[in-house]
């Protein structure tokens, strides 16, 4: 079975399948129990500054979105940091890096941006034995009408500050948390990076309304008839997690800085895609929130046997492996001709793929009055929308056109030779080719 | 002319060509990857999952068919395996009506479970196309266990067994291996031999050797096992049969329901097994179904379920009598047998009208009946065998028999349904008791 031990800026794990900090790493209790069920580390829920701690509502905190059969795909959230007393939180991560030693427990901190607080909450931190610092500059909601977490984040200057202070006052590995409220990513990560932190976390949760009641006419969830915007994450927010943990993999200024990943994390395959694309290991939060803590285990399974199958025996030789793929759209081959394929006896005859085609897309799609659908190559652009309606997994697949064969939609031969946008004789910037 | 379902006794080839392998064909055919996506999808991941509860080999549902879910079919298998050796087998017999779907929360919110028993089969299946063993066996440890019986409870003893690295040998008094596995579970379970393939994939682990056609009581004593092994596991399953105990039962054409499904389970072509025209099948649990059920897939033209008391009180699943029903045997019920009728051969049988409670009525009817089988009870055959507790072997904790150094499990032992999945929970349950007591562990 492959080796899942995970290796962090040099913070051991069992495997690369952390919990996010958030509510189930808000204790002793919940933290020793993740670890029993296969967890390989934590990120504990953010401390504050020493003090009366922060409150939470008293009403609901969550709203989500559902796919069919009420399959949570997207929740929303409004809490805060943690609202229990620092000393009890420290308290309770030094009992359990006591006792798990080999587990990663990392400190998520939160605390005004001045100097002073930073340097004083590092120096109790430290006395845990955790790990590292996670700094949180991502919480979209109530911390950051404070004046932190993303209200921070989104100030590349304050990342970067707030990084070299805690890179003076503290020996642990500092990761810094990203928010994804900002447009472009890569500012806040070099900001990080140029502070001297040893490597990024992302995402945070993004800003959000998952619904408004239309008897009150106020936003979910409710709190007395008024709402607040929320900080999504879930299954939905993967793709836009995944595209921002790319573009800090692939811009060389950013020197390859350690990158954990984290949105929407809810299989094996969500964390080996996060890996491929330069994740050096995952967090996960909401799948746990739905599911339970079990559920690492068929990530485990998962990871171990796709690792297997691709004959990779440690997580390092998945790491970044998509990264050299990721490119500019302009870099893309224009060569490459593909056409949709009908797999007539995986059809169900739904005619979904018809509709798309037919009435938003290249009306590309035939349908006979037995109801055979079937593919009209002289229309088909190849845009794959068909294959993403389509209810049966691999009923209809895209077949490249080998070259010397006709593109019947163009008419032209497939060239063999790699050509894209740069060079097209169509792109007004092209200085004549030949 | 050929036979026909007309043709009046006992005769073969009543179907036309093909039709055997129709009737004969997967109860429920496999699922393909879409379906298995499906219905993988309408599992909720239930926390402390009463499926699982309701598993005898407590199999961790949730996450098998999570791991399905996510494309992993064969991490599916092994968690399947771990718990139950023989998951292909139980994903094919296992009354999931009365088991883990039963009690699945969305059987029992909208009466659809999750096909559980079908995701079982898919997983394995998978695995074992591939052709791989995903267990290894434990360093040796000099030990040696016999098992008598290759049964589903000898098979799953011998196996964890031999995973914890002892040496085993099964001793069985048949020619193959796999107990009724192989000579009891309805043909249309158990199609293209799987019973067989399952043993050999089983046995892949090493370190076990499979000794068939030796009885204990025949040649083999358990004095003597004793004094050979360091454990011995008995799972003999119940070989004897239950006699009516009326009036010309000896006739010709009166024969024990397994019997006969042990000849259809071992005949290469189903068309030269001769059926009767009018069978007439008495008893109420699976064994009875299957007897029925199996006879009217050969061609018989009426075939009669009787049982002695009411509906409810049978042993066969509501599913069980559906099925049967679906295939046009008629079940009657609170008919007790009085009498054979028949010159040297069975022509009817007449039977008694009675209560839950057995008392007879006075009122009775004929059936018109070439064949009858015989399905009221199988029971434990031996001689100095460890004591019993009423007509089964007495075991305590996993499996101890009153003789120190012999376990039980299965059919043959008391306590658990007769199930081949309790039968795989008892076999295996006592394996591990075995190697503690081996390694002089605590316990
Ligand atoms: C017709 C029929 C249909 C059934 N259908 C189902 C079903 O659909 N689903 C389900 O879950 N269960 C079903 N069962 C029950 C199930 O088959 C049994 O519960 C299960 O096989 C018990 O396993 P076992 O290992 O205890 O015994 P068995 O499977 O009976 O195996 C016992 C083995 O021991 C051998 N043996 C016996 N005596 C000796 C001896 N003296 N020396 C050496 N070897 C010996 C036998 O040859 C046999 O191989 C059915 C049973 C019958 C009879
Ligand atoms: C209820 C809730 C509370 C959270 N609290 C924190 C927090 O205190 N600190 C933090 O850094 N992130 C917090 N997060 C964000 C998560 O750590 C994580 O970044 C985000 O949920 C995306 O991951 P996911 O899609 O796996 O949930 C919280 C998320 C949720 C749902
Ligand atoms: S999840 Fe628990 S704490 Fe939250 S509202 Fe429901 S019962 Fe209350
Ligand atoms: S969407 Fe898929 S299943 Fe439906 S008609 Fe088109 S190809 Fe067939
Ligand atoms: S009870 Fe049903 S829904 Fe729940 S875990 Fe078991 S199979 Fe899934």
């Amino acid at each position: 079975m492959a080796d899942l031990t995970s290796n962090f800026i040099g913070i051991k794990s069992p495997n690369p399948f952390w919990l996010a900090s958030a509510p189930p790493t808000d204790k002793e209790y919940n933290v020793r129990r993740a670890f029993e069920a296969g967890w390989g580390g934590v990120v504990w829920k953010t401390l504050g500054e020493d003090g009366p701690p922060v409150v939470n509502v008293n009403g609901p905190r969550y709203g989500a979105i559902w796919g069919a059969d009420r399959r949570l795909l997207g929740l929303n959230n409004i809490e805060l940091i943690t609202d229990r007393p620092l000393q009890t939180n420290l308290d309770e991560m030094t009992r359990v890096k006591k006792d798990y030693p080999d587990h990663a427990v990392v400190a998520s901190l939160m605390v005004p941006v001045d100097e002073d607080s930073w340097k004083a909450i590092l120096g109790r931190v430290a006395e845990t034995g955790c790990d590292g610092v996670e700094l949180n500059f991502g919480c979209p909601h109530g911390m950051s009408e404070r004046g932190m977490g993303s209200a921070v984040g989104q100030v590349p200057e304050y990342v970067g500050q707030v990084a070299e202070w805690c890179k003076k006052h503290t020996d642990l590995p500092v990761i810094v948390k990203l928010t994804p409220n900002i447009t472009d990513i890569r500012k806040p990560a070099q900001a990080a990076k140029d502070g001297g932190a040893d490597a990024v976390s992302l995402i945070n949760t993004i800003n959000s309304i998952t619904g408004v009641n239309l008897d009150n006419f106020a936003p979910e969830p409710t709190i007395d008839g008024k709402g607040a915007h929320g900080g999504y994450c879930g299954p939905a927010v993967k793709p836009i997690a995944l595209n921002m943990v790319a573009e800090i993999a692939r811009t060389p200024g950013l020197g390859g800085i350690p990158i954990s990943g984290i949105g929407g994390v809810t299989t094996w395959r969500d964390a080996a895609e996060f890996m491929a694309l330069g994740a050096g290991n995952v967090q996960v939060c909401t799948a746990a929130m739905t599911y339970g803590f079990k559920i690492v285990q068929e990530m485990i399974s998962g990871l171990s046997e796709y690792m297997d199958e691709k004959g990779m025996t440690s997580t390092s030789e998945l790491v970044g492996r998509a990264v050299p793929n990721l490119s500019d759209w302009q870099h893309l081959n224009l060569n490459y001709v593909t056409k949709a394929r009908i797999n007539e006896d995986m059809c169900i005859k739904c005619g979904r793929c018809y509709a798309a085609c037919e009435d938003t897309s290249h009306q590309a799609i035939t349908m006979t009055e037995d109801r055979v659908f079937g593919v009209d190559d002289s229309e088909c652009v190849a845009c794959n929308l068909c294959v993403n309606v389509c209810p049966v997994e691999g009923c209809i697949t895209m077949e490249e056109l080998q070259p010397g064969m006709i593109d019947e939609r163009t008419g032209r031969e497939v060239e063999e030779d790699y050509a894209n946008w740069t060079s097209h004789p169509n792109n007004p910037g092209t200085c004549a080719a030949e | 002319m050929p036979d026909t379902k007309l043709t009046p006794g006992i005769t073969a080839n009543r179907l036309p060509e093909g039709a055997y392998a129709d009737n004969f064909s997967d109860l429920h055919p496999p699922l393909d990857d879409h379906e298995a996506l499906v219905a993988a999808d309408r599992c909720y991941f239930c926390h402390d999952a009463p499926c699982t509860t309701a598993c005898p080999t407590d199999i961790d549902i949730p996450l098998f068919i999570r791991q399905i879910a996510t494309g992993t079919p064969e991490a599916a298998a092994k968690t399947i395996l771990t718990q139950n050796i023989l998951g292909g087998m139980c994903a094919r017999v296992c009354p999931t009506e009365t088991l883990c779907e039963e009690v699945c929360v969305r059987e029992v919110a909208e009466g659809k479970p999750v096909l559980i028993g079908q995701l079982q089969r898919y997983a394995t299946d998978t695995l074992m196309a591939a052709g791989t063993h995903p267990f290894t066996r434990a360093d040796a440890t000099g030990k040696r266990v016999a098992v008598v019986g290759a049964g589903p409870a000898g098979l799953a003893c011998a196996h964890r067994a031999a995973m914890l690295g002892h040496d085993v040998v099964i001793y069985d008094s048949r020619a193959k291996p796999g107990g009724l596995n192989e000579f009891g579970i309805a043909a249309y379970k158990s199609v293209d031999g799987f019973a067989q393939a399952e043993v050999d994939w089983l046995l892949q682990i090493g370190g076990i050797t499979v000794d068939a056609g030796k009885s204990l009581g025949e040649g083999l004593t358990l004095d003597q096992l004793q004094s050979d092994f360091d454990a011995v596991f008995l799972g003999i399953g119940l070989s004897g049969v239950n006699a009516l105990g009326v009036e010309g039962e000896d006739k010709s054409g009166v024969l024990d329901a397994v019997n006969f499904i042990a000849d259809l389970r071992q005949t290469t072509d189903l068309s030269k097994l001769p059926v009767g025209r009018d069978v007439v099948v008495i008893g109420g649990g699976m064994t009875a179904v299957d007897a029925a059920v199996q006879s009217k897939l050969l061609g018989a033209l009426n075939v009669s379920l009787v049982y002695r008391r009411g509906q409810d009180r049978m042993n066969a699943s509501q599913f069980e009598q559906d099925l049967a029903a679906s295939k046009g045997v008629r079940i009657i019920t609170n008919a007790s047998p009085t009498a054979v009728h028949g010159n040297g051969s069975v022509r009817e049988i007449e039977f008694e009208y009675t209560d839950d409670d057995l008392t007879p009525t006075g009122q009775t009817f004929r059936l018109a009946a070439d064949q009858v089988f015989k399905a009221i009870g199988q029971t434990l055959q031996g001689e100095g065998l460890p004591n019993l507790d009423g007509r089964k072997i007495a075991v305590t904790g996993a499996g101890r028999t009153s003789i120190a150094g012999v376990w039980a499990g299965g059919d043959c032992a008391s306590g658990g349904d007769d199930l081949t999945v309790t039968a795989v929970a008892e076999g295996r349950d006592a394996a591990m008791d075995i190697h503690t007591q081996l390694m002089g562990c605590a316990g």
